[in-house]
C-alpha cells in the first residue's frame, strides 16, 4: 500500500488521473513550461489521434492522444504547461498529480532550448519526483537562429536522463524521442538523474527521514516526500498523516523538531528553489553557449506592437483587418452554400411530393427544420473557416499575450484580472469557450466577473447578425469601397462591447464582488512564424466544427418549432403574431419591434438563428425565404418599417444582451451556482435595454428615428 | 532598499529578497527570482504599467504592485 490519488481527497479529478491502459500500452506524460512548443510536440507525436479540443482551459483537462513505436502503443497525456510542481495554481497541481499519483510510465519534460535556464528549474523538479524521466529539448531550429548552442552530451551526463533535440514543428527529433520514450519503458536505458544536492544541514534531515518513508511512498519518490515535509505543502502532508502510522509519524516529526532547523518552511522553499536554480545557473553556464547577442528582432517588433503610441490603435486595426477580410472572403463562398442548400431543398420537396406526404410533414421538415439549418450552415460556416484561423494565427504568432499586455492597465483601472483578456479574446470564437477559458484565472473572485462579461464580446454566432444588418444598412448608402463601412461597424460595436465588458467588471467589483486585483505575471512569448498545417487543423476541425455542431444540434428543431408556431392559427393571426403582439410595446420602447423581441427570445438556444427566425417572422409564412441579395433583405426590412435606429438597436442588442442557452449551461457548471448563472443573464439584458433605450431617446428627441 | 518597479527601463539589477508571501511569492521563485538572479527592465506597457522584464531569459511582464514586492541591488 501506499499514497495513491484516492488518499488525497481529491475526488473531483480523479477520473483524469487513472488512464485505462490494455496491455502493451504504456502511458507517458507531457510536461513543461508554458509556451515551449509542448503542444506542438503533442500533435507531432500523435497526429491526428487526440481526444480532446484544444481550447484554453484544457489547461485544467487533460488532453490525451496515442501512437504507437515498434511494437508498443503509448497513450500520451498532455499536462498543463507550469512553471513549477509546488501547487501555486490550479495547473500546477493538476500536473503534479499526475506525475505524483498517475500511472505513468514515464514523464517526457518540454524545454524551451531558447530560454534553458528557465525551464530547467521545472527539469530538476520532475526528475526529483520520479526517475522515470526524457528531457525533449525542443525548438532548437530557433536556437540556432539566435546562435544559441546547447551540448547535448554533456548535458545528458550532467543530469543523468536521456536528452533529444527536436524542432517539432518542422518534424525534427520526434523519431528520436519515440525512440528514447521506447528505450527507457522497455527498461533498455536506465536514467539515474542527479539531484540536486541542498545545504547539508536539509541532506541530514532527508537522509533520516527517507528509510521512514520509503515504505510509505509508493510511486513517489521518499525523497520528494521528505523535502515536502520540511518546506510546507499542507495539504500532502494532511494526506499523508492519514497513511503513515502513529508512531513513524512521531519520530518524523521528532526528527524534524531535533535537527535545528533555523529557518522556516518560506525560507526553507527559498533556500531549495535557489539552490535548484543556482545549479541550473552553473550547468547552462558550461554547456549552453549564447554567442554575443544580435539584434533581437522580437525586441524590435515589440517597440511598436507595445509601444505607448501605436499599441492599441494596431490592435483595433489588426481586429478591423480580420473583420474585413471575414466578411469580403464570406459573401461568395456563402452564396455557393445557399445555391447548394437550395438545390437541395427542391429535390426534397419533389420526394415529399412523390411519397405523398401531408404538407404539415414537408412544412415541419422542409420549410422548417431543412430551410434553418441551411441558413445556419451557409450563413455562419464560411465566415468562421475565414475568423477561426486568421484567431488562430495571431494566437500562434504570440499576440494575444501583447493585447493583454496593452490593455491590462484598463483591467487593472477595472479591479479586474489581466488574465480576463485573453478570455475575451475567446470568446469571440464562442462565449461558452470563453467561460471555460476561465479557469486560467486563478482568483474566483475575478474568474467570476470574467465568467459574467464574456458574453459583451459578440461571438460567431451573431457576427452574421451584426455584418448582414450593417452591410444592409450602410452598403448602398455608403458608396465608397464595398465592405468597407460594416468593417468599421462592426468593429466599433466589438469597442463598444469592450468598454461595456470594463464598466461592468468596474461596477461589479465594487459591489457584489468587492476585492483587490489579484496578483499576475504574463510571459510575452518569442514570436514565431505559425505553422499553416497546425492553423487549420486546430481552427477548422476542432473550433469550427464544434461551434457548427452546436448550432445544428440546437438550429434544427428551433426551425421546426418556428414553423410550428408560424402555422398554428388562432383567430386570423398566427401564435408568431399574437407573441410579437404581444411584446410590441415594450420592444417599442427600446427601439424594436415585437417580431425581433421574440426573434431573440425564440433565439435563446443559439444566437445565429435570431436573424433567420426574424424574417421567417416577417413574412409570416413561417419559413425562412432564400433572399439571393442584399437588395431583397433590405426590402424585406423597409417593408416592415426598419430605419437607422431599428438597425442600430438590432445590433446593440444582439451585442448586449442575454448569453445563449449554451452559454448559460456552462455558466451554470463552471460556477455550481444558479444565483450567478441567473445574475450572467440579468445583467446583460439590464444594459442592453438601458443602452437602447437612451438611444431611442435621442434618435426621437432628435426626430431621426 | 529599492525595489524592481523603481529600476530605470534598460538597467540590468539583482534581486535581493522577495516581500510577496503564499501564491505570489511561490510563482515568483519558480519565475527564478532567487536572490542573486539577474533581471533586466525591458520595457512599460502603455501606461507605464505593468513593466516587461527579462528573468532568465523569458520576458515576463509585472505590475507595479507585484514588482514593488522585489527587493533589488543596482548591478
Amino acid at each position: 500500500m501506499g499514497l495513491t490519488f484516492q488518499s488525497t481527497k481529491n475526488s473531483a479529478l480523479t477520473d483524469i488521473f487513472h488512464i485505462n491502459k490494455l496491455e502493451n500500452q504504456f502511458v507517458i506524460a507531457l510536461a513543461g513550461n508554458p509556451n515551449t512548443g509542448k503542444s506542438t510536440v503533442f500533435n507531432s507525436l500523435t497526429g491526428l489521434h487526440q481526444h480532446t479540443g484544444n481550447w484554453p482551459g484544457k489547461t485544467v483537462v487533460n488532453a490525451r492522444g496515442e501512437f504507437n513505436h515498434e511494437d508498443k502503443d503509448f497513450i500520451l497525456v498532455d499536462l498543463p504547461g507550469t512553471y513549477s510542481l509546488f501547487s501555486s495554481s490550479v495547473e500546477e497541481e493538476v500536473a503534479r498529480d499526475f506525475i505524483c499519483f498517475g500511472n505513468a510510465d514515464a514523464v517526457v519534460v518540454v524545454a524551451d532550448a531558447t530560454c534553458l535556464e528557465r525551464n530547467l528549474n521545472l527539469v530538476y523538479q520532475v526528475m526529483e519526483l520520479t526517475d522515470k524521466v526524457v528531457l525533449c529539448i525542443n525548438l532548437i531550429d530557433e536556437a540556432k537562429k539566435k546562435k544559441i548552442e546547447i551540448d547535448a552530451h554533456g548535458l545528458e551526463k550532467e543530469l543523468g536522463i536521456p536528452i533529444v533535440l527536436c524542432a517539432a514543428r518542422s518534424g525534427i527529433g520526434i523519431m528520436d524521442l519515440k525512440q528514447a520514450i521506447y528505450n527507457l519503458v522497455e527498461g533498455k536505458v536506465k536514467p539515474s538523474p542527479n539531484h540536486v544536492q541542498y545545504i547539508d544541514e536539509y541532506e541530514e534531515i532527508l537522509s533520516k527521514l527517507c528509510p521512514i518513508l520509503q515504505e510509505y511512498s509508493g510511486n513517489i519518490n521518499p525523497r520528494w516526500l521528505a523535502l515536502r515535509m520540511i518546506d510546507g505543502d499542507e495539504k500532502l502532508i494532511r494526506s499523508l498523516n492519514e497513511f503513515i502510522p502513529e508512531d513513524k509519524l512521531r519520530s518524523i516529526r521528532t526528527i524534524i523538531v531535533e535537527s535545528d532547523l533555523t529557518q522556516d518552511k518560506q525560507a526553507i522553499r527559498d533556500f531549495i528553489t535557489s539552490d535548484i536554480y543556482n545549479k541550473v545557473e552553473e550547468i547552462t553556464d558550461s554547456y549552453v553557449i549564447i554567442s554575443s547577442r544580435k539584434i533581437n528582432r522580437d525586441r524590435i517588433i515589440d517597440n511598436y506592437i507595445t509601444s505607448k503610441r501605436f499599441g492599441i490603435p494596431l490592435m483595433i486595426l489588426t481586429l478591423a483587418v480580420i473583420f474585413w477580410i471575414t466578411i469580403s472572403g464570406a459573401n461568395y463562398p456563402s452564396a455557393l452554400l445557399s445555391d447548394f442548400f437550395f438545390m437541395i431543398e427542391g429535390k426534397l420537396t419533389f420526394m415529399f411530393d412523390y411519397l405523398n406526404a401531408p404538407d404539415w410533414l414537408h412544412g415541419v421538415l422542409v420549410l422548417g427544420l431543412y430551410k434553418t439549418l441551411a441558413w445556419v450552415v451557409s450563413v455562419m460556416l464560411p465566415p468562421m473557416a475565414i475568423f477561426f484561423p486568421l484567431f488562430t494565427i495571431l494566437e500562434d504568432l504570440g499576440y494575444l499575450p501583447r493585447v493583454a499586455f496593452n490593455m491590462d492597465h484598463l483591467f487593472k483601472k477595472a479591479c479586474a484580472h489581466g488574465k480576463q483578456c485573453l478570455t475575451m479574446c475567446m470568446g469571440f470564437g464562442c462565449n461558452a469557450a470563453g467561460v471555460i477559458a476561465c479557469r486560467i484565472i486563478e482568483s474566483p473572485r475575478e474568474r467570476l466577473i470574467a465568467t459574467l462579461t464574456n458574453n459583451f464580446v459578440p461571438c460567431n454566432g451573431r457576427f452574421p447578425t451584426l455584418i448582414a444588418i450593417s452591410t444592409v444598412f450602410l452598403v448602398s448608402q455608403g458608396g465608397f469601397g464595398y465592405g468597407l463601412l460594416p468593417v468599421l461597424s462592426v468593429t466599433g460595436l466589438v469597442v463598444i462591447g469592450i468598454v461595456i465588458t470594463l464598466l461592468v467588471s468596474y461596477i461589479l467589483s465594487k459591489t457584489i464582488l468587492k476585492g483587490i486585483p489579484s496578483t499576475f505575471t504574463l510571459e510575452l512569448p518569442p514570436y514565431r512564424v505559425p505553422r499553416i498545417g497546425r492553423v487549420l487543423y486546430t481552427s477548422i476541425l476542432d473550433r469550427t466544427m464544434f461551434v457548427l455542431w452546436r448550432a445544428i444540434v440546437i438550429a434544427a428543431p428551433a426551425g421546426a418549432f418556428t414553423w410550428i408556431l408560424g402555422n398554428i392559427y388562432i383567430g386570423d393571426l398566427s401564435l408568431i403574431g399574437h407573441i410579437a403582439g404581444f411584446l410590441d410595446p415594450a420592444a417599442r420602447l427600446i427601439g424594436l419591434d415585437g417580431f425581433i423581441l421574440m426573434a431573440f427570445i425564440l433565439g435563446l438556444p443559439a444566437n445565429e438563428i435570431v436573424l433567420p427566425i426574424l424574417l421567417m417572422a416577417y413574412l409570416s409564412t413561417g419559413s425562412i425565404i432564400d433572399f439571393d441579395s442584399i437588395d431583397s433583405l433590405r426590402h424585406i426590412l423597409l417593408d416592415n418599417g426598419w430605419t437607422y435606429l431599428t438597425a442600430l438597436n438590432t445590433m446593440l442588442f444582439s451585442l448586449l444582451h442575454w448569453p445563449c442557452a449554451t452559454t448559460l449551461i456552462t455558466i451554470k457548471k463552471e460556477t455550481g451556482s444558479i444565483k450567478w448563472t441567473v445574475l450572467s443573464a440579468i445583467i446583460p439584458t439590464g444594459f442592453a435595454v438601458v443602452i437602447c433605450s437612451i438611444t431611442t431617446l435621442i434618435f426621437r428627441l432628435f426626430g431621426w428615428g | 532598499m529599492l525595489r524592481l518597479h523603481m529600476a530605470c527601463v534598460g538597467s540590468v539589477v539583482t534581486v535581493e529578497d522577495l516581500a510577496s508571501t503564499g501564491i505570489l511569492r511561490e510563482r515568483m521563485l519558480a519565475l527564478g527570482l532567487t536572490k542573486g538572479a539577474k533581471v533586466e527592465v525591458i520595457r512599460r506597457g502603455p501606461s507605464g504599467d505593468p513593466t516587461v522584464f527579462n528573468i532568465r531569459g523569458a520576458m515576463i511582464a509585472l505590475r507595479n504592485e507585484e514588482s514593488s514586492l522585489v527587493a533589488i541591488q543596482e548591478v
